[in-house]
């Protein structure tokens, strides 16, 4: 039909993306609501049980240790730098975004290396946690310590902290090894002679996920 | 860098647009056979082989059915040669214990998920997503091949669990704790479990790139003029699916992940206070078994609308197609899948009525589920209304989706009795549920399936199946559905509990031997009846009666206005224009409007 073209685009009427986007961008998108339901349903479960538990052990006493600080009572200050850290990296992983918008090749591959570092730094601290949990004698299925009340505790607060922030470590792994293969395709002008970093976009969103999820997980097994 | 850099400038974008502007682009493709057949990225091709898989495992999934029929119809009689085929399984002629509950869970495992996920949206979400909404191929697809690949995968490890030494799990395909968690409960649960755990992780992995894939086809490569509500029935009813699997299956991978921590690293998710015959007891304490239910049914209830919802919207395009009149209310069609998408969420806990839920809980669980007989009564008039005073082409495609819309409502008025949790008590773990599900989504779903197969079957392979051969298979199998699974109503009824072995030992059920008998006998006919249909299908591909115009039932969607044997690009030159909805069918005094054809501005309005 020989219509004038209206005014207002028609996002909806096809032949174009609604929201602007390109199919992967919407793809990550539908991928992390995907992946919220997973961690939302471990960490539901971890509710679920916890609170049909008669009691619960102190965060503030089981992780109240610092590397290399001896025997030094500093509750939740080691998982309290790791937060940071992880916090940091999505800092400057904002960054390395901001910088291939700008087309800015050095920029981008400057900030995806703080990245990288950023998220090995957390990874090596979590191996750090859970090494000095073990030695502890805590595992799966093994629980060395008691609860609030000094009762002997299950083993489902260790059970539920090594599988949860197992599977929240393997998501950040898997992060690093994306930016990593990010920062090789960048290093060897893959995206610049693409014309866009839109690449590095895709891997900002599953990044700031990690995060995310990092924040109830912090916020479920060490404040409550 | 603008927007328009990023939505052009995308090497993968670039493929679909290319073959845009230059047709020859793909005629030029060197195609060997490994890339064309095996690792395809064709849609059509995978919507193929998701189609032949599943049919291999739906024969697998009827055989077990008729293997533990035989058992349930004649409990007093041996069959030697089931030792032939089963070995020690049949120790004697006679399915052993262990077996026939290894058949059942197997059965419902391979039919829900291989044949009835799997095999029918696979298959049709494949076939008609890029089809209908006017585009090249899928968004990505790449990962619509590893989609596929991951399915078979998961088909092989799912098929050999069935062949090692301990046998397959055998604890129901609901997988429930603590039976599905210590390998020490029975054979079953020890490597057949990690078996079928690590074949169903596959399976949701595939269904998660598939999905992923569906949902962002649908958003964003609809052709110009196709608006969310001009898409035919049947994609708004695929798209809803995928969205239903990409929300509730990563529930069911968690499940899946705490119960592979309880089989092997000590820990007690859903372990508590267990003691086994022989064993003793266990030091597992603190965990739930009843979580694992929540997690379970948060998937398995969507589930059942997965399976269901394609089954609908292509029945509606097919009813609508052969009444040569328009869907009546399509606006209500569409808000009644988004509103059955949002109650499938919020209904998994009337599988667990009987649970030691709380009464006040379970009051809101069911009101919520009497809540889906809205919309599907809403879609059940509308069907009714379409065909209402139409002059009705007997296709065998139209004859199947009327046999949905039957099945639907008969399996749907046996919900209403389930929903309610006070009727439950007595209903719950009967033939009365068996009954139920197996109308209203195993077969209803099937008719939906074999709807879709007959009428969309020319446009696969260029040929039609036989019509002659399609009949029998229709009547035999409606007429035997009815017969198989109406007793059933009044076993359960009675009280007559799902999975036991052997019924003639109790005096309350001896009353049904007969019945058995006559439900076994007619389970073999309809069996026989579906290795019919398969020989048709495959004789067909090769030799059925050629297509030779290129829209056959005169209908109005876009896969019509491809060539009859499309090539991987669906159209050659442009990618038609569209300016009409999915409906215009007998009007203005015209059979049916093409949905490319302009508005007329002397046209009636709809």
């Amino acid at each position: 039909m020989a219509q004038a073209v209206p005014a207002n685009q028609k996002w909806w009427g096809g032949g174009r993306s609604p929201f602007n986007v390109e199919y992967g961008k919407l793809m990550m998108w539908y991928f992390l609501m995907s992946d919220a339901f997973t961690f939302g349903a471990f960490l539901i479960s971890y509710g679920t049980v916890r609170f049909s538990s008669n009691g619960w052990p102190d965060p503030n006493h089981v992780f109240s240790s610092f590397p290399f600080a001896g025997s030094m009572h500093m509750p939740l200050v080691f998982v309290s730098l790791m937060t940071f850290i992880l916090i940091a990296s999505s800092v400057t992983m904002v960054l390395a975004v901001g910088a291939g918008h700008a087309m800015d090749k050095k920029g981008v591959m400057k900030y995806l290396f703080f990245t990288i570092i950023g998220g090995l730094m957390f990874l090596g601290c979590q191996a750090w946690e859970w090494t000095h949990l073990h030695h502890e004698g805590a595992w799966w299925g093994r629980n060395p310590f008691l609860n609030f009340d000094g009762t002997p505790s299950s083993t489902n607060f260790t059970n539920f902290f090594f599988t949860i922030t197992g599977f929240h470590g393997f998501h950040v792994f898997s992060g690093v090894i994306i930016n990593i293969v990010m920062l090789i395709m960048t290093w060897r002008g893959v995206f610049e002679r693409r014309g866009h970093y839109l690449m590095i976009e895709k891997a900002g969103l599953y990044w700031h996920f990690v995060d995310l999820v990092w924040v109830f997980v912090f916020t479920c097994f060490y404040l409550f | 860098m603008s927007n328009e850099a990023v939505l052009h400038g995308h090497p993968e974008v670039v493929t679909t647009h290319e073959v845009h502007h230059d047709e020859h682009h793909v005629h030029h493709h060197k195609e060997t056979f490994i890339t064309k057949y095996v690792f395809s990225q064709d849609h059509k091709m995978i919507a193929k082989q998701f189609l032949i898989t599943g049919m291999t495992w739906a024969i697998i999934g009827g055989l077990m059915s008729v293997l533990f029929r035989l058992q349930l119809g004649y409990p007093d009689q041996t069959f030697p040669w089931l030792e032939d085929i089963l070995g020690r399984w049949a120790k004697g002629g006679k399915i052993t214990a262990e077996n026939y509950y290894a058949l059942v869970t197997m059965h419902g495992t391979v039919l829900v998920f291989f044949v009835l996920t799997g095999g029918l949206s696979g298959t049709f979400a494949n076939f008609l997503i890029p089809l209908q909404c006017g585009a090249r191929d899928m968004a990505s697809p790449f990962m619509n091949m590893l989609s596929y690949w991951f399915f078979f995968g998961g088909s092989v490890v799912m098929l050999s669990s069935l062949f090692i030494q301990t046998g397959p799990f055998s604890g129901g395909w609901t997988a429930y704790p603590p039976l599905s968690a210590l390998g020490d409960a029975s054979p079953g649960s020890k490597t057949g479990m990690d078996l079928w755990i690590t074949a169903m992780a596959m399976f949701v992995i595939s269904s998660l790139l598939g999905g992923l894939n569906y949902i962002s086809t649908v958003l964003n490569l609809r052709t110009k003029g196709m608006s969310m509500t001009r898409l035919p029935l049947t994609i708004w009813a695929l798209f809803f699916t995928a969205v239903l699997g990409v929300l509730s299956f990563p529930v069911l991978l968690s499940g899946f992940i705490l119960l592979l921590f309880d089989r092997h690293a000590g820990t007690s998710f859903y372990l508590s206070d267990i003691y086994i015959n022989g064993v003793g007891a266990l030091p597992n304490e603190g965990g739930s078994a009843i979580l694992f239910q929540h997690l379970f049914w948060f998937l398995g209830h969507p589930e059942v609308y997965i399976i269901l919802l394609p089954a609908m919207g292509m029945a509606s395009e097919i009813l609508s197609v052969n009444a040569r009149k328009p869907i009546f209310g399509y606006m209500a069609m569409v808000g009644s899948l988004f509103a059955i998408t949002i109650l499938a969420f919020l209904v998994w806990a009337h599988h667990m009525f009987v649970t030691g839920l709380n009464p006040f809980l379970g009051s809101v669980f069911v009101l919520l589920t009497l809540l889906i007989a809205v919309p599907s009564a809403i879609k059940v008039f509308n069907w009714l209304t379409t065909i209402w005073k139409a002059n009705i082409r007997f296709t065998p495609g139209m004859l199947f989706a009327l046999g949905f819309v039957s099945l639907f409502i008969s399996g749907g008025l046996t919900g209403i009795f389930l929903g309610n949790s006070t009727l439950d008590i007595h209903l719950h773990d009967t033939y009365f549920v068996i009954a139920h599900f197996h109308i209203v989504m195993g077969v209803s779903a099937f008719f939906g399936m074999f709807a879709g197969i007959y009428h969309w079957f020319p446009k696969m392979y260029g040929r039609y199946l036989n019509s002659t051969m399609a009949y029998v298979h229709f009547w035999v199998t409606l007429i035997g559905a009815y017969l198989i699974f109406w007793p059933m109503h009044y076993e359960g009824l009675a009280g007559m509990p799902r999975r036991y072995l052997d019924y003639s030992i109790w005096e309350s059920f001896k009353q049904f031997s007969d019945l058995n008998k006559f439900i076994s006998t007619v389970a073999m006919i309809v069996f026989a009846v579906q290795l019919m249909f398969v020989f048709n299908f495959f004789y067909s591909i090769f030799k059925g009666r050629k297509v030779t115009t290129q829209n056959p039932w005169g209908s109005t969607t876009l896969e019509w206005t491809a060539p009859i044997r499309p090539g991987h690009g669906n159209w050659p030159g442009e990618i038609p224009e569209v300016h009409r909805w999915a409906y215009d069918y007998s009007k203005d005094g015209r059979d049916f409007i093409p949905q490319t054809e302009p508005i007329n501005p002397n046209e009636s309005k709809h």
